[in-house]
């Protein structure tokens, strides 16, 4: 298989998730890398983030999502075959306090699956990852029907051909 | 440290809903408390800005645990009302069903507090107490007397 198109199938469907995951937009979670069981997301600061107005540190809540997001993503680019996944287990260890007005990153690795369950690692860090503001363990399932990636990548070639065909057609 | 017998419930719903207030990622959730005598369920109202799965459809998991936290964070507050905030230390969620797109429920039980760390238990569920969507349990470090 071509690791490229692989590559590139990951990139489009990364960067598609999370536009089209209505509670990743709310928070203003923002895709940034993906890679063969891995991925990256960011955080930007924002005041609805807030989880105590005193100190205007964000709420743990608002971490969990951007790594089990993360996560999310990592396990999909984990498994042999593309499909929906299902987030078993989350643990997560707050080590400090985010830094106001940081953006935070969440990246996560997938090291292990099998044929239904993925097995991810993944830290949440504020500017400096040898400190991170958390770091998580988690388990996923895979659920419904998958897909092999040849034909999902066939399938992507398809639509970029036929669009191509429509555009060609349009001109005079 | 306890609240005190002569709390009323009118005086904890007051203390729980001004300190939710100044949660404002519990604002961005939609999150309300609901009493019932001295005892609380927090409600996540169904929203369609706690979607995570947009086809299935099925609420975040992310937002879901951060629903629980919030929930352990005010079980916290009820029991220590002169503290400031408590912090998570590590949770632990275990994700039982998919929380389809309606109400949610939460309600948390201190299993042991000590001088520095509260242990507790949340159950996240929507038609049914029996048959919970999630489950978290936690460590949290509880804040300092104000």
């Amino acid at each position: 298989m071509d690791m490229d198109e692989k590559l590139k199938l990951f990139w489009d469907v990364g960067a598609t998730m999370i536009a089209s995951t209505p509670h990743a937009t709310e928070l203003g979670i923002q895709f940034v890398a993906i890679g063969e069981g891995q991925a990256t997301l960011s955080l930007p600061y924002s005041t609805k983030l807030i989880g105590d107005a005193r100190t205007r540190v964000v709420n743990g809540g608002a971490v969990t999502t951007l790594l089990d997001q993360a996560c999310g993503l990592a396990a999909f680019t984990g498994f042999d075959t593309l499909g929906a996944l299902a987030t078993l287990s989350l643990r997560i260890d707050y080590q400090r306090t985010a830094k106001p007005g940081e953006t935070i990153i969440g990246i996560a690795e997938c090291y292990k699956t099998t044929k239904h369950v993925a097995f991810l690692r993944a830290i949440a860090h504020d500017g400096d990852e040898t400190d991170p503001v958390a770091t998580a363990q988690a388990t996923f399932m895979s659920t419904g029907p998958r897909l092999s990636f040849e034909d999902a990548i066939n399938a992507r070639m398809e639509k970029a051909a036929k669009r191509k065909q429509a555009e060609e057609g349009l001109q005079p | 440290m306890s609240q005190s017998k002569t709390d009323t419930p009118l005086s904890a719903m007051t203390q729980i809903r001004d300190r939710l207030a100044n949660i404002p990622y519990a604002t961005t959730l939609g999150i309300e408390p609901h009493f019932m005598g001295e005892e609380f369920t927090l409600i996540l109202p169904y929203k369609d800005s706690n979607i995570g799965n947009a086809t299935l459809p099925a609420l975040h998991g992310g937002g879901i645990g951060g629903f629980m936290e919030v929930c352990a964070i005010a079980q916290i507050i009820l029991s220590n009302p002169d503290r400031e905030l408590p912090k998570p230390i590590g949770i632990n969620i275990d994700y039982l069903r998919r929380g389809r797109p309606v109400d949610t429920y939460a309600r948390a039980q201190i299993f042991k507090q000590g001088a520095r760390v509260a242990n507790i238990r949340v159950r996240a569920w929507q038609d049914r107490f029996d048959t919970p969507i999630a489950a978290l349990s936690g460590q949290f470090l509880l804040g300092k007397e104000s």
